[in-house]
């Protein structure tokens, strides 16, 4: 079987233009610009077959917050986000790269399931290369009767693609994340309800669009089932972006991108996301197959840990980093996280208090729950994760201050950090 | 009928630690080492009078109360493993 759907032939060097794109894919009959309640609710049924879930990171099944976005009283408009601010993620930009087309179907038969007014698509702005190819695509289709498109360029920073901070962006021009009192309850911006959905999530549904939820499931001779785009990085001579059935284990996966010598942990999901043991090479690459090893499959990321770093000092460098990208917004985050990377860039260089471990994770209870978004409470999974799965290097720490391995080798890419190790 | 539970919710982007509601409602508000505060339990009894005080005078009007059975500000126990 093939592994692939969403990279179905695509070409090496170039995206599908529309009529390659259609070659490949098929024609797609989406109601253009009237609402019609009978298609509405039969591709909201195959969203819900499919059990199709929202690919930027949440895993929130998508057909229940479209079913939420098409229960409000007030016009709708659909929303791609195209953001991709995990730093250890391609995933969403490889897309956009090659099957273009795919995503811009996906985000019309959302639009038309909510009947949007029109559709955006959010790309950071420091991505230049991906808006030039989305606009390129939005071009191609200009002769298609469908929803109006237009390309918006919120800030590239790591908080500014998260959906209330998209409608912030697209009501006042602001790339900072707003205050919900209540979940769930809607995003609006410019008195319109929005729908946003990540780029892999749309391009997803235009499969199921294509061929039903029970195929988008259960796959077919020539296609695997339910397939998910990962970014393999960190001790790989061949990081990348590969296309993989769920379900596939962790370690065939890292195997595409070539280890270089023995992995002593894996971050998954992203720079929020958690820390497991080697010992999850062996699990199913699903939500229920690294759930046993306390994992999260969040945006899709993989970053193998060789044994030759020190996890701690690793972990040090992301919570710093992620520290530096707080909006600034809420005294917790802005307290708070640089107090935690403090603690740990001491426990990793071996200036510590005695039980080190026990403060920083009495910092994490306390400011767990209390950022408007979920920013603080991403790093503190991923430090918890770090010192649970990492104990042994935290004994050593403990006992002789540091493991000897505080150097500036680093399998992490951290735009714009001035490294203190 | 379930029994509804009332809530007292921050605002953090609105809060700037002040710290007023924590010496009104010192049964439900303790704070932080940067002195934003920390909701410990929903509002009940006693405390009502005291949270709805520490809504009124927060001088940011961070402060709110829901009735609700999802909590915005989720404190209840850690997700510690």
């Amino acid at each position: 079987m093939s592994g692939n759907r969403l990279l179905e032939g695509v070409n090496p060097t170039s995206p599908l233009t529309l009529s390659q794109h259609l070659e490949v894919h098929g024609t797609l009959a989406v109601p253009s610009t009237q609402a019609n309640a009978s298609w509405s609710e039969a591709m909201l049924a195959e969203l819900a077959t499919a059990g199709l879930d929202g690919r930027g990171g949440g895993r929130f099944p998508t057909a229940t917050k479209v079913a939420y976005v098409a229960s409000q009283r007030r016009r709708a408009r659909m929303v791609v986000n195209l953001m991709e601010s995990e730093p250890a993620s391609q995933k969403d930009s490889v897309l956009a790269t090659f099957a273009p087309h795919l995503i811009l179907d996906g985000a019309q038969v959302l639009a038309a399931i909510i009947n949007a007014d029109r559709v955006v698509v959010c790309i950071a702005n420091d991505n230049d290369r991906v808006a030039q190819l989305m606009e390129r695509a939005i071009n191609d289709r200009r002769g298609l009767k469908e929803r109006s498109m237009e390309i918006e360029r919120p800030q590239g920073r790591y908080v500014a693609s998260e959906e209330t901070a998209l409608g912030h962006y697209l009501d006042e021009g602001v790339s900072l994340p707003r205050f919900r009192t209540t979940r769930p309850s809607p995003v609006i911006a410019k008195s319109r309800v929005l729908l946003v959905d990540n780029a892999e999530t749309c391009a997803n549904v235009a499969l199921i669009a294509r061929h039903g939820g029970a195929w988008w499931a259960k796959g077919d001779i020539a296609h695997a089932p339910e397939t998910t785009l990962v970014t393999v990085s960190g001790a790989v001579q061949t990081p990348g972006v590969f296309e993989i059935a769920l379900g596939t284990t962790v370690a065939d996966i890292v195997q595409l991108a070539n280890p270089q010598g023995a992995i002593s942990g894996l971050l998954l999901g992203g720079y929020g996301g958690t820390w497991v043991s080697a010992a999850a090479l062996d699990a199913p690459y699903s939500v229920a197959g690294v759930a046993p090893f306390g994992g999260n499959l969040g945006a899709g990321i993989i970053i193998a840990l060789g044994d030759d770093v020190c996890p701690l000092v690793e972990t040090a460098r992301i919570t710093r980093w992620m520290a530096n990208e707080s909006a600034g917004q809420c005294g917790p985050c802005l307290f708070g996280l640089p107090n935690m990377a403090d603690q740990l860039e001491a426990l990793a260089s071996g200036r510590h208090s005695a039980r080190a471990d026990r403060s920083i994770l009495d910092l994490t209870d306390v400011l767990e729950g209390r950022g408007a978004c979920a920013h603080p409470d991403g790093v503190i999974r991923m430090v918890r994760t770090a010192l649970e799965v990492f104990a042994d290097d935290l004994a050593t720490h403990q006992q002789a201050r540091t493991c000897g391995r505080v150097g500036s080798k680093t399998y992490l890419h951290l735009p714009d950090q001035e490294d203190l190790f | 009928m379930a029994k509804r539970l009332l809530t007292l919710i921050v605002d953090p982007i609105k809060c700037d630690a002040y710290g007023h509601c924590a010496e009104i409602a010192p049964e439900i508000i303790a704070l932080d080492p940067w002195g934003y505060p920390i909701i410990r339990g929903a509002v009940s009894g006693a405390a009502k009078a005291h949270a709805e005080m520490a809504v009124r005078q927060c001088p940011r009007q961070a402060l709110s109360i829901k009735a609700s059975a999802v909590e915005a500000n989720r404190r209840v126990g850690s997700t510690r493993r």
